[in-house]
């Protein structure tokens, strides 16, 4: 298995510095805003725009949590359900602008999922997506609104995305996993 | 504004490999377990905060209520957190008078299966019906009391009711008062109490008391038989009042429901023995003023109303996590 580093410590800092300054730029009332993290790494990420948020501009964006599991489109085909946790939005989503936060945008089945269990608390103005990493190979006809790196990537390999406040250290991997991929690695060494 | 409760009251993280099929009884639960039932109840309990409460979890999921004993709070409340998570639910009750030992079951439990029910949710006036039911379906079974056996998920409702007020269930002492030899809620709440590390106290009189609980010496340690009232209650966190049936006074096992009251009702002033931040439960439903006052059912110290309530998301969460591996 191969992996590297595409993005270190200092690479996130100032991506979600970017993305906050984008946020800020294309939304005029802030106070109307609500960052709503994907569990389990789009929440760590969702409160760091929003600290970043508050120290360019002074405005506190409440920061919510959403667990979508129960709304995935793979419960009736997968013979392992997800583990359930809270869902927690510290605000009422009804008419505000809900950013929905996630570490990878992929497939995008998760951020319809989230969608799907967003619109069952309230009806927002607007549902937009910010994601920290864009690998493509999208199966929806989805796109996200603020991306920190494009990442063109194959269905063999795996982007990992490591934060400080889960994984204790902040970094994007891309990782060789398909066996395949690794023979030819050594056969061309 | 809306606000959803957000108080994480225990281990959030418990994370095990969860393989059930089947809630039959609860005495084979590791303490993780319990712990990842109620962690899943805690999200199944934001669901009811919604205005629409309902999530596709379990869409196209059949799931049956056969109840062979009457039922309001338990049956209302599978029924619910089944239609919460979306599945299609069935309600049948044929009469025990129709129903003999096993056969009878076996050919009902088989049209169940045929009709395509993926769950069925059993009570039964007789003990081991459920793993009868286990060994001889392919569909997912859930004991919802059997006999004087066991009620699985009305102990998981109590943990996790206790755990959302005590945080730790672990070195409390709790006191389940009343008639403990009839009671399946005891039984279970003896076996599942005992495994989370609580000293229980068994309080009632003699003849409704067990002859023999808990043959293993971890749950001996843990559990002892108080015949005074005062001094079962003195210093308790939880007090646990069982329903007294009406039926074990024709047998002779009391003398009379007068005798009773003066000896065991919860009362307010017996109360005061407990600790004064102690909380008071009952599986439902109450006789008024007969095994626990009144009074004491209205006070800020009873959580028998959040018992039904808290029930509704356990049976969710058992319901989701039964599923898995039925796909």
């Amino acid at each position: 298995m191969t992996s590297k580093v595409i993005l270190n410590n200092e690479d996130i800092r100032r991506t979600l510095a970017r993305m906050a300054h984008e946020i800020i730029e294309n939304n005029k009332n802030l106070n109307n805003i609500i960052l709503v993290g994907m569990r389990t790494r789009g929440v760590p990420i969702a409160q760091r725009l929003a600290d970043n948020i508050k120290s360019y501009e002074g405005i506190v964006i409440p920061v919510g949590v959403l667990d979508f599991s129960l709304y995935r489109d793979d419960l009736a085909s997968r013979n392992f359900y997800p583990v359930v946790r809270q869902t927690r939005i510290p605000a009422s989503i009804d008419d505000s602008v809900v950013i929905l936060v996630d570490d990878v945008l992929y497939t995008g089945r998760s951020a319809r999922a989230a969608m799907d269990a967003l619109i069952d608390l309230g009806r927002p103005a607007a549902i937009k997506l910010a994601v920290l990493v864009d690998r493509g190979h999208r199966e929806l006809p989805l796109r996200a609104d603020y991306v920190g790196k494009n990442i063109p990537s194959a269905h063999s390999e795996e982007i990992k995305v490591r934060l400080l406040e889960v994984d204790g250290i902040d970094q994007v991997l891309i990782e060789k996993t398909s066996p395949g991929a690794e023979v030819n690695t050594d056969a061309a060494v | 504004m809306r606000q959803f409760n957000t108080t994480p009251t225990h281990n959030i993280d418990a994370e095990i490999n969860w393989s059930r099929r089947h809630l039959l009884d609860i005495d084979s639960f590791s303490r993780d377990e319990f712990n990842y039932v109620t962690n899943t109840a805690l999200a199944m309990q934001e669901i009811l905060t919604r205005p629409i409460k309902k999530v596709p979890a379990l869409r196209g999921k059949t799931i049956v209520t056969l109840f062979y004993e009457p039922s309001t709070r338990t049956r209302g409340s599978f029924e619910l957190a089944a239609k919460h998570l979306s599945a299609d639910v069935v309600n049948l009750s044929p009469p025990a008078s129709s129903i003999t030992k096993g056969e009878n079951l076996r050919d009902t439990l088989r049209t169940l299966e045929v009709m395509g029910a993926d769950t069925i949710i059993l009570r039964h006036h007789m003990a081991g019906a459920p793993h009868f039911a286990a060994r001889h379906a392919k569909s997912c079974i859930i004991n919802a009391g059997d006999g004087w056996h066991a009620h699985p998920t009305q102990t998981l409702l109590d943990i996790y009711t206790i755990q959302k007020y005590k945080k730790n269930v672990e070195g409390l002492k709790i006191v389940i008062l009343g008639d403990s030899r009839h009671s399946r809620v005891a039984r279970s709440n003896i076996s599942g109490l005992t495994r989370m590390g609580a000293y229980i106290t068994l309080c009632g009189p003699p003849t409704l008391l067990p002859f023999s609980i808990g043959r293993n010496d971890s749950v001996q340690s843990m559990l002892k038989v108080e015949l005074d009232i005062n001094k079962a209650l003195d210093g308790a966190d939880v007090v646990i009042a069982l329903r007294i049936q009406k039926e074990r006074q024709k047998a002779g096992l009391i003398p009379g429901i007068e005798e009773y009251i003066s000896g065991y009702q919860l009362t307010g002033h017996r109360l005061k023995q407990a600790k004064p931040d102690a909380i008071v439960m009952h599986p439902g439903p109450v006789n008024e003023d007969i095994e626990i006052s009144m009074e004491v059912v209205r006070c800020s110290q009873s959580v028998i109303d959040e018992q039904v309530a808290n029930g509704i998301a356990i049976r969710m969460a058992i319901l989701y996590l039964i599923n898995r591996g039925n796909g």
